[in-house]
């Protein structure tokens, strides 16, 4: 290629020389080059627009090609757009362990309104209000004359409201199909099923969505079409869970308890038989949470799960368990009971005065706090901590409901030695009695770490936490408690009732402690010798006031709750009572 | 002698403008955009009753102002196109700018028609969308814009236009219109790649898109669902795009037969989006055709007039125009055949649409006025080889 340069200089010099103005040849120099420049851009743009309509050519094949494909192949048949029954049982049943119906589901109709279609607003609006007495007739005479095209009047009617609206001929009042959830056994259980409510409405549907409890928990199972309808087994059961509620109910009032609730345990495999909290609710009509004062006054509150409170003396059987665990003492170790037990300028004393020791089986039956407050001391906080840990008294409890995993128990702040002697007997620790439960279904069962569940078959069995025999001797002091100490009424005969009271006052909300204030609690196991069923039962500011002064104390109160609740439900839990034969040589002493 | 005393026949210095315009237009552009626009007329007729009697009107109102409009459009191209190229370049950006200050209000002056979107100014017996006059506009201006760059010692014009695009997409963005802005884009890359891009630049970008689109399928859900719900061979019967499938296979190769069609009873956009189903379902295969091949014809004849241009002005401007055009029919018929994802966009002469036939007039008249045939130094080719 010959190389020419930009500007002609060897011209232009000449000119210059010839007194020529070189102008002239410098703007026909530029010309040429701008010519040159348009035939080379015009030879690639050629290229270029080649390439463009080959590609539109392309492109507008493609799409002549495939509406011939789609022009030769046979249209579908044309579908509805929805077929009514499709959205009938979409939420699969929950029922109790032995198959009872818990929750279920009811087809039935919501009424909305179409006001473009109406004919005679105000006598529809009229009788509606007949119908319904709970709406407005102005409002929706308002609704029906304005502008608005669509309203909801009403999610959920029943047959015979729905035969009275479509008697009344109104054709813009028209019917949704709807799936209701029905709880067929009213307030039974209604904490631990929570509730539903309507998701996202359509005309032709409405989802139906867990709020609370095992509905929301189990939701997405709940809901899982994969499933086939096959219902959410509980491990509560039903018969037990209504005794229960009624002996409980009764129990409230008679020991004139604001409040109440009772754990039924399998000690293996941590299933709750039942839970009961009192005041309950009816989950076909949820209440609304309160909006003042305190939410663990609502009925909604589940006190069973949500309620943290100090349990008291309940928690002595750890510290002894554990002490003997670490074979720091057996059951007949002499334990210094001299009070009043000065720490600092804190002082723990007894109920009653128990003279300067009493054997460790002996601190649990007359429930000294300075005995346990004693053992806490030689056990140290470190190891405390974390022997409570392991029976999961420290972190939320793993039951399947929504409100479970946010419940974690109250620790103090730093956990001193102060902090463990008081601990020791239940004091400076707030936590659920579901934590109770579980904690006592380990200490009794053999040792083995019980977390407690909802589902039917339980768990797995847990990691040891204590040996065989601590548990035995355990078992043995609980069983003592009754026999001998301040749970007397608690005896069932024929099972072998074992358990441990506790009664501690309620915090003051800022700061303190009432004096006339209790939460009473009966952690008690049966039979003791073959640990089944474990029942806590506690009562919330209980006085029995048959005597001559009020006794607020769980040994007057909780105790022969419990003992009701046993004598009631071992035998439906198929419990064979075990009476031994009086010995025939035994003289009954009769009052003349 | 005689001109001494009448004075001289008054001389024309060129030829007529009718009979030279008619020489040098092209022939078969003009008939196949007259040929759609009648072609829109008939399927209006069948497809816009319907929506008519929806919105409680006369059922051949719809018919009636496509047909005003349709023939103020075919007014406005025909003028159009017998303007010079530098007349339709000055008009162009002037029109640009207009366009322009009137899209840059919308947000201010605009009328909502509830559907979300502010993209209309309502005049009350109709409404306008200056976006679709924003297109020509801006096509011209970024034609003469690159072109200048070409010139020895011209500005940057190529980095100026798409500073300008950029601008424009932003706006169109705020609309949100992202049809509109595509549309752009595209026009600009075609004449960017018509004026010059480099290869390389070409195949990097088209790397980057491709790797972009992976990333974003792998990592955005809506994406993946959206790409996922195109590609699947499933389609719901229920959707627009199902009735518009299910219309198309209804048709079958000679259609159903004229008014016996019932997509367009169901459809809601059947007079504008999917007025190919339309056409497929009671004219059949056979209509849809003729539409593609017409459309195909005006966009290859026009780059094929415009690959012998010498003009750089005239031959992007040209592309642009021609592009622009023949991307939209493509767009609105692969959406309705599937073979592209859902986007609402106007076939243009053969939709209904008020602004959108007016502005696809001037766009027309434009076009046809660029690829007029001028001389090209042919004797210069033939004698001295250039060009070659």
């Amino acid at each position: 290629m010959i190389r020419t340069p930009l500007r002609p200089l060897a011209r232009i010099l000449d000119a210059r020389a010839k007194g020529q103005n070189p102008d002239a040849i410098e703007r026909e120099n530029l010309r040429v080059r701008h010519e040159q420049m348009r035939d080379q851009s015009r030879g690639r743009a050629e290229g270029r627009l080649l390439i463009l309509g080959a590609v539109f050519l392309m492109a507008f094949g493609t799409v002549g090609a495939r509406m011939g494909t789609l022009s030769a192949s046979t249209p579908e048949e044309p579908r509805t757009a929805y077929t009514g029954s499709s959205i009938l049982a979409q939420r699969a049943d929950i029922t109790d362990r032995n198959g009872n119906i818990l929750a279920t589901n009811l087809a039935t109709h919501s009424l909305y309104a179409q006001p473009p279609f109406m004919i005679e607003k105000e006598r529809a609006a009229r009788k509606l209000v007949e119908i319904f007495p709970d709406l407005d007739e102005k409002r929706l005479i308002k609704d029906f004359t304005g502008k608005r095209k669509f309203l909801w009047i009403k999610k959920k009617i029943s047959p015979e409201q729905m035969q009275q609206v479509h008697d009344l001929g109104e054709p813009g009042l028209m019917f949704g199909p709807r799936e209701m959830r029905l709880y067929p056994n009213g307030s039974l259980a209604a904490h631990v099923l929570g509730g539903t409510s309507f998701g996202r409405e359509g005309v032709h549907s409405a989802e139906v969505i867990g709020v609370a409890g095992v509905e929301k928990a189990f939701d997405s199972f709940l809901r899982d079409p994969a499933n086939g309808g096959e219902p959410l087994r509980l491990s509560l059961d039903l018969t037990v869970q209504a005794a229960t509620r009624r002996i409980l109910y009764g129990g409230m009032k008679l020991m004139n308890a604001k409040g109440a609730t009772s754990i039924m345990m399998d000690v293996h495999t941590g299933e709750v038989i039942s839970v009961v909290s009192l005041p309950d609710f009816d989950p076909n009509d949820r209440p609304r949470p309160l909006t003042t004062g305190d939410q663990s006054d609502s009925p909604l509150f589940n006190r069973a799960v949500q309620g943290v409170y100090e349990l008291g003396s309940t928690f002595k059987i750890f510290a002894v368990a554990q002490a003997m665990e670490q074979g720091l003492i057996t059951p007949d170790t002499m334990i210094d009971t001299q009070g009043p037990l000065r720490w600092g300028k804190f002082r723990i004393n007894d109920f009653h005065n128990y003279g300067p020791q009493l054997s460790a089986t002996d601190v649990i039956v007359k429930s000294s706090n300075i005995g346990t407050a004693r053992l806490a001391q030689q056990i140290g906080a470190e190891d405390q901590r974390t022997f409570l840990t392991k029976l999961g008294l420290l972190e939320p409890t793993a039951l399947e409901m929504v409100e479970a995993p946010s419940i974690k128990p109250l620790l103090p702040p730093n956990w001193s030695e102060l902090s463990a002697m008081t601990i020791s007997y239940g004091h400076g620790l707030s936590a659920s009695p579901m934590h109770l439960a579980a904690a006592y279904s380990t200490i009794v069962n053999g040792g083995y770490k019980v977390e407690p569940t909802l589902l039917a078959g339980g768990r797995p069995r847990g990691e040891r936490v204590i040996s065989e025999e601590t548990s035995a001797a355990a078992r043995d002091m609980l069983r003592q408690v009754v026999v001998r100490g301040t749970a007397s009424f608690g005896e069932v005969e024929g099972y072998h009732v074992g358990g441990k009271t506790g009664t501690a006052d309620k915090p003051k909300p800022n700061g303190g402690y009432y004096e006339d204030k209790v939460i009473a609690t009966f952690a008690s196991v049966f039979p003791a010798h073959d640990p089944r069923y474990v029942l806590i039962v506690t009562l919330d500011e209980p006085v029995e006031t048959s005597g001559t002064e009020p006794r607020r104390t769980a040994g007057w109160t909780a105790v022969p709750v419990a003992a009701e609740i046993i004598r009631r439900t071992a035998p439906l839990l198929g419990l064979r009572p075990e009476i031994e034969p009086r010995p025939v040589y035994e003289l009954t002493r009769v009052n003349n | 002698m005689t001109e001494m005393v009448y004075g001289a026949a008054p001389m024309r210095v060129g030829d007529p403008v009718l009979p030279r315009w008619w020489r040098t237009i092209d022939k078969w552009t003009l008939s196949s955009v007259l040929l759609l626009f009648s072609i829109g007329l008939l399927l209006g007729l069948a497809s816009s009753p319907p929506l008519a009697a929806r919105n409680g009107l006369d059922p051949f109102h719809y018919v009636e102002r496509q047909a005003f409009f349709g023939f103020v459009a075919l007014g406005v191209m025909m003028v159009t196109s017998m303007f010079s190229p530098d007349l339709i370049r000055r008009l162009g950006v002037l029109g640009f700018f207009a366009a322009f200050v009137a899209l840059a209000l919308l947000p201010v002056l605009g009328t909502d028609f509830g559907k979300g979107a502010v993209r209309w100014y309502s005049l009350g017996f109709a409404s306008v969308q200056p976006s679709e006059f924003l297109k020509p506009g801006f096509i011209i201006l970024a034609a003469w814009l690159m072109a200048a760059s070409q010139e020895i010692g011209g500005p940057p014009g190529k980095s100026f236009s798409f500073a300008i695009a950029v601008v424009i997409v932003a706006f169109l963005a705020m609309q949100p219109d992202f049809g509109q802005s595509a549309l752009i884009l595209f026009a600009w890359g075609v004449m960017y790649f018509v004026a010059g891009a480099p290869f390389i630049l070409l195949i990097g970008m088209a790397g980057l898109t491709m790797m972009a689109g992976t990333v974003a399928y792998y990592n955005s859900e809506h994406f993946a669902r959206r790409i996922d719900g195109f590609l699947s061979p499933e389609i719901d019967p229920r959707t627009q795009l199902g009735y518009a499938t299910n219309a198309i296979r209804e048709g079958g190769f000679f259609g159903v037969g004229v008014g016996e069609g019932t997509v367009k009873q169901s459809l809601p956009d059947a007079h504008t989006d999917f007025i190919i189903a339309v056409a497929a379902e009671e004219y059949g295969l056979a209509l849809v055709l003729v539409i593609i091949a017409l459309y195909a014809v005006v966009v290859v004849r026009s780059l094929y007039r415009l690959m012998r241009e010498r003009d750089p002005f005239i031959r992007l401007a040209g592309t642009g125009l021609a592009c622009i055009f023949g991307v939209q029919a493509f767009i609105n018929m692969g959406v309705a055949v599937r073979l592209l994802p859902a986007k609402g966009m106007t076939l243009p002469f053969v939709s209904y649409g008020g602004s959108s036939i007016i502005a696809g007039g001037i766009l027309m008249g434009m076009l046809l006025a660029l690829t007029r045939t001028r001389p090209q130094g042919e004797i210069g080719d033939i004698l001295m080889r250039r060009g070659r």
